[in-house]
């Protein structure tokens, strides 16, 4: 908030009322434009937000009866859910792909790769980093075919893997944890590298220069000297890459649809299933209200990390 | 956000990372500083070893990546990444159809041309307010935007199909758009308020003295200023609504309204484990606008480095 306007384009104008109510009916009229995004935003953010809350308390179904007037259940769903081996299965395999993919497979990735451009050759950081960003820029599902292809037991993998004289399984269900993880870590790590690319490059080069006279080796120098400089990078990263690979659906749909069984079925693609294939959209909800409680948990330590933006 | 361009809130949090001419005062670009100092002597075998990893991780991306331009172009393509043994175009002629692939496109161009102009305009009027006055309204509402930021939008859809439901606007084209832009308003307000944050004021100011009204100021000053921070905002709710796959999914159900994400995933469904060679050129032809305008908006905001680099904090 840069600027602060003493007179009201319209309004401040002549004697009027009490100054108090004319301070009200000039702030009124200040906002007015930000009725269309308020509107949209209370609509489609908020009702959604509400209805989740509501919803899950109900047994509404895709068709019969219960399609149309879903009844009061109370909080049969979330007992549903406790009783529901499909569901801790489900939150254990969203922590491991959040954990494994984003905030280890990105964020480490990433770091090696903004600090390894450093000292490239010119040609081989363009065309480096001109891959990673292409891989994040494609669609989602054109990301996630491209995935599929590579992992299948057909695919280029198992092709590669051959060439070296060895038998590769077939990945997307004898593993498939593994294999979305590792897609997603393909997919994602572009953000990473350029959160960690501009971030180093803003770290004092006489900080490193001060280490290196000291006899500080490489790792040395990352360790106590580089990743202290740019630690609210990393904190803000980390939150923003745990957010995006909370909500990741495509990749993992695509890929194996969830299975085998529900081998890789983490809660977005639980809550899809059980809404649209099982018809179950009360259930559903409550497992969407879930989600939308812990990615609420993760945005309000985020933003109290951004505080000062806003202030 | 789910599938938009994960651009942060932060994106265009320093007022400078928008607009590439706040650059242009900074005396040398600081990275050059310390490459010069690895080049001393003795850290050459440093370097070879970067760059050796670095060629290697560039050929894990370069496989997945590969296969979609080579089956595109093979007639006989399998799951394979294989140099075709005679390019051909066969598969783009075979898919070159209105109902496979133009019109798909077409229904994409409209959802995400028509999300873009929605959130465009909706968070136009809305930051002029929050940047130009202070008011007691102005910081619970960007707490509560950088809060729509963070929500996971994936986790929405079930309810929000329910909703849909309820208030008939299942199988909508424009209920889908005010939603998907509604979805990508937090973004885009918080972007666009920052690159009216870095418009001066005082030019303004003096239109109020000849009696311009706020939206005249804004229309006739403020946007004319800021039209390369427009375009990147169009852009990257375009781009986020282009690639978006599951909300058309799941709100929109008949086939001629689908966009291209969608019916690409029935192509999968239907024909996918035989005309790999075509479902690779549809992906291919779909991609394309996206690539195209993330280059163009790396070029308006200076470089997509600067732009993802305002995270800092």
């Amino acid at each position: 908030m840069s600027a602060t306007l003493a007179p009201a384009p319209a309004g401040a104008r002549g004697a009027g009322p009490a100054p108090s109510r004319r301070q009200l009916r000039r702030t009124t009229g200040r906002l007015v434009p930000l009725v269309p995004a308020v509107v949209l935003l209370a609509l489609f953010m908020l009702g959604p937000v509400i209805w989740s809350f509501y919803g899950s308390f109900t047994n509404a179904a895709l068709t019969g009866p219960n399609a149309a007037n879903p009844e009061w259940v109370g909080p049969q769903n979330y007992a549903d859910l406790l009783g529901d081996p499909n569901f801790p299965k489900a939150l254990w395999l969203t922590v491991l792909f959040v954990v494994a993919s984003a905030v280890v497979g990105q964020n480490v990735l990433g770091l090696a790769l903004a600090m390894l451009m450093r000292s490239a050759l010119r040609p081989v950081r363009a065309v480096v980093s001109t891959l990673v960003v292409t891989a994040w820029v494609l669609p989602e599902i054109v990301a996630a075919f491209a995935a599929y292809a590579f992992f299948h037991a057909d695919g280029s993998l198992n092709a590669l893997l051959a060439g070296v004289g060895v038998q590769g399984p077939d990945w997307l269900f004898e593993s498939p944890m593994l294999a979305v993880i590792l897609a997603n870590v393909w997919r994602g790590t572009a953000f990473s590298m350029m959160v960690y690319s501009a971030a180093v490059s803003e770290v004092p080069p006489e900080l490193d220069e001060a280490a290196r006279v000291d006899g500080a080796n490489g790792m040395q120098r990352l360790v106590w000297v580089t990743i202290p400089t740019i630690r609210r990078s990393i904190s803000t990263n980390l939150m923003l890459t745990t957010l995006q690979t909370l909500s990741v659906f495509t990749l993992i749909y695509v890929m194996t649809g969830g299975g085998p069984g529900t081998d890789s079925s983490t809660l977005p693609i639980l809550a899809y299933q059980e809404a649209f294939k099982f018809a179950q959209v009360g259930y559903g909800t409550a497992i969407a209200t879930v989600m939308l409680v812990i990615g609420g948990a993760f945005s309000v330590v985020y933003i109290r990390s951004l505080r000062p933006e806003v202030d | 956000m789910a599938q938009t361009v994960p651009v942060t809130p932060a994106a265009a949090g320093a007022p400078a990372a928008g607009l590439p001419v706040h650059d242009a005062g900074t005396p040398e670009p600081p990275s050059r500083r310390p490459r010069a100092s690895l080049a001393a002597p003795g850290s050459r075998a440093t370097r070879l070893a970067s760059n050796l990893v670095l060629v290697v991780v560039g050929l894990c991306f370069v496989v997945p990546l590969g296969w979609i331009v080579l089956a595109s172009l093979d007639a006989r393509a399998t799951l394979v990444v294989d140099v075709p043994d005679e390019v051909t175009f066969a598969n783009f002629a075979a898919i070159a159809t209105p109902e496979q692939t133009w019109l798909p496109l077409w229904n994409a161009f409209l959802l995400s041309g028509g999300t873009g102009l929605v959130a465009v305009v909706a968070s136009v009027l809305a930051a002029y307010p929050l940047s130009r006055y202070r008011m007691r309204f102005n910081k619970p509402f960007l707490y509560a935007v950088l809060f729509g930021t963070c929500l996971p939008i994936t986790a929405m859809m079930v309810p929000v199909y329910s909703l849909f439901v309820r208030l008939n606007l299942l199988d909508s084209l424009p209920g889908t758009i005010f939603f998907m832009a509604a979805t990508s308003l937090p973004m885009a307000i918080w972007m666009t308020k920052n690159f009216m944050d870095s418009v001066p004021v005082s030019l303004e100011e003096a239109a109020w003295t000849d009696g311009a009204s706020a939206m005249t100021a804004l229309r006739a000053i403020v946007l004319p200023l800021m039209r390369p921070g427009l375009a990147v905002v169009f852009i990257f709710v375009f781009i986020g609504a282009w690639g978006n796959f599951f909300v058309p999914f799941v709100l929109l159900l008949s086939p001629e309204k689908q966009p291209a994400a969608v019916s690409i995933f029935a192509f999968f469904g239907q024909y996918g484990s035989v005309a790999y060679g075509q479902l690779a050129a549809f992906s291919l032809l779909y991609s394309l606008p996206a690539i195209a305008l993330y280059v163009l908006v790396t070029r308006l905001a200076g470089s997509s480095f600067a732009l993802a680099g305002a995270v800092k904090g």
